[in-house]
């Protein structure tokens, strides 16, 4: 019976997720590691390398800063539209990206209600609003728990002990909320790597100026029938994943 | 000395607390003793700034801090669930007011290691909270809250969340401590045997009010009204009034007059013997007495005695 769950299990896995991504990745270096260097050296795959980890360097410390704020303001106060607040919050996760894509255009774009004031659209802060609008749930939803369970009495007994506001967030809120916040982070920087779908209406995906990794992978694939290249973005944007997700297990770890 | 002047404090529509004054004496021990939802709590967390009062004012040694934080007020402030700080170590927790305010190294690490010695923690300054009895983190808290050498010590139920062995060795040790360092102290609890056993003073609340303040045994023996008669002691009915049942006096026959009762039940815990019994009109009355008294009248179920009061504390019911 457990072998049959396990075998069930170990089935359904490798059938969804290990065999396709595994022919991608023989795919890549079934040529050879050379070539495989050769391909996501060209200029076009280094600016999308960089131009994904730039949007990440930024997207990251937004939303550790905002999420750590929301949380707060959830778990520690009680005001009016606080339950719209929390639902706002999990808005992204409902809303597919695409429709975000689609709404910054609206607003930022040159017949947008901004009327193109500022130059967002097809640019590095398009994108960047687009990946921290996809990824603003996760920081909260990782530390407004955290801050519920650990209560007040630790930050009352620091005022009580003369530590300022800041005193006590540093020193005794933040400590405790630490693997929560890394956790956030972690999902978030992945998240933020993989996003496509608001990205492919917002940047406009010019080769060395606003084209991603995942925006390489697709334009490759699809515009340039280069297959091989395509695969071996896809083992870099996957290299970059597992990366985190190893990070991720580790922490998972230390908080159990 | 703490001043509480008119206080009111309501959440909503509940009222927790309506014009309460209240005065601590210097250097005392004054217990703040009521049922839950009495308003105690919330007239220490006001006292200590982490609850604001909506009108009234509170005065500590002579200054109005009615509008200052909790960092400004000179306090320490001990919770029920230990408040521990618990990615620190013991030694980090005593240590971290005089972090704050900056106090020289050498300083701070002789101080936390006099208090450690005081409170019984002296070989457990490297360990984490986690790592303690429930006892020793509330005396790791409350050397963490003497280390700041505070004007005044507030106690929020500090022994609600341990066992009743260690809550009175607690006790005990928190008076002697208390006599030793002679901090103003205020101590919340709905333990009538606890403030009574620790308190030189005790403010009886209820519904929001002070009912009585006084010591432990005017409180017990000259109680303001119905309600102190009966938080701090048991009553019996007994004639249209309420008395201690241990100043009900049973005789086996009338020669010292009274009235006529009928024993129910009689239940022996140890020193103290309860005896249950019944007015001929049927109203139920119950008796202490001694073991000792007891077995000279050798009461069973279904004697006839005389009941009569023998002085003390009654209150017409």
């Amino acid at each position: 019976m457990k072998l049959a769950l396990r075998i069930t299990a170990l089935t359904y896995i490798g059938a969804l997720v290990l065999v396709p991504l595994g022919m991608i990745f023989y795919r890549t270096f079934e040529h050879g590691f050379a070539a495989f260097w050769e391909t996501v050296t060209t200029p076009a795959a280094i600016s999308a390398i960089s131009l994904s980890l730039i949007i990440v360097a930024i997207v990251v410390p937004l939303n550790v800063v905002f999420g750590l704020v929301t949380a707060l303001a959830l778990a520690r106060g009680s005001f009016r539209g606080k339950g719209i607040l929390e639902a706002i919050v999990d808005l992204p996760f409902a809303v597919s990206p695409v429709i975000v894509g689609v709404a910054l255009i609206l607003f930022w774009g040159n017949d947008g209600w901004l009327g193109g004031a500022l130059p967002v659209i097809f640019s590095l802060p398009g994108m960047v609003l687009a990946t921290t609008f996809v990824t603003l749930p996760f920081v909260v939803r990782e530390v407004e728990p955290v801050l519920q369970e650990i209560g007040t009495e630790q930050e009352e007994a620091a005022a009580t002990l003369g530590a300022s506001k800041w005193q006590t967030f540093r020193r005794i809120t933040l400590p405790a909320i630490k693997v929560g916040v890394l956790y956030g982070v972690v999902l978030t920087v992945a998240r933020s790597l993989g996003e496509f779908g608001a990205l492919t209406v917002v940047a406009g995906a010019v080769p060395g100026e606003s084209q991603t990794l995942t925006l390489l992978v697709h334009a490759r694939y699809i515009d340039d029938h280069n297959a091989f290249g395509a695969y071996a973005a896809s083992t870099v944007l996957m290299g970059l994943a597992v990366l985190t997700l190893i990070l991720m297990t580790t922490l998972q770890r230390r908080r159990a | 000395m703490i001043t509480v002047s008119h206080v009111t404090k309501r959440f909503g529509d509940f009222v927790a607390l309506d014009d309460v004054s209240l005065e601590i004496p210097d250097g005392s021990l004054t217990a703040l003793l009521g049922p839950s939802g009495s308003g105690k709590s919330t007239l220490l967390r006001i006292i200590g700034g982490l609850e604001s009062a909506d009108s009234g004012s509170v005065a500590i040694h002579g200054d109005d801090v009615t509008g200052l934080p909790p960092q400004k007020r000179g306090i320490g402030f001990v919770f029920q669930h230990y408040a521990a700080f618990k990615h620190m170590t013991v030694r980090d927790n005593v240590a971290f007011g005089l972090k704050i305010r900056k106090t020289p190294k050498d300083r701070t690490d002789s101080k936390v290691d006099e208090l450690l010695t005081i409170v019984g923690l002296a070989g457990f300054a490297q360990r984490y909270p986690q790592q303690l009895s429930g006892g020793q983190r509330q005396r790791m808290a409350l050397a963490r809250a003497l280390a700041v050498e505070p004007r005044v010590l507030l106690l929020d139920e500090p022994f609600g969340a341990l066992d009743a062995k260690v809550r009175a060795e607690l006790r005990e040790w928190l008076r002697r401590l208390h006599d030793e360092v002679h901090v103003t102290t205020l101590l919340v609890t709905h333990d009538q045997e606890e403030a009574m056993s620790i308190a030189d003073n005790i403010a009886v609340m209820d519904n929001a009010h002070i009912e009585q303040v006084g010591g432990p045994r005017e409180l017990y023996d000259r109680p303001a009204n119905q309600f102190v008669m009966g938080f701090l002691g048991p009553v019996a009915r007994f004639d249209r009034t309420l008395v201690r049942p241990h100043d009900i006096a049973i005789d086996a026959g009338p020669d010292h007059g009274g009235r006529e009762a009928q024993v129910r039940r009689v239940s022996y815990l140890g020193f103290e013997v309860r005896v249950e019994l019944v007015l001929p009109e049927g109203e139920p009355v119950f008796a202490q007495l001694t073991r000792t008294e007891a077995e000279e009248l050798d009461l069973a179920t279904g004697d006839i005695v005389w009941l009569r009061t023998a002085g003390g504390t009654a209150l017409a019911a």
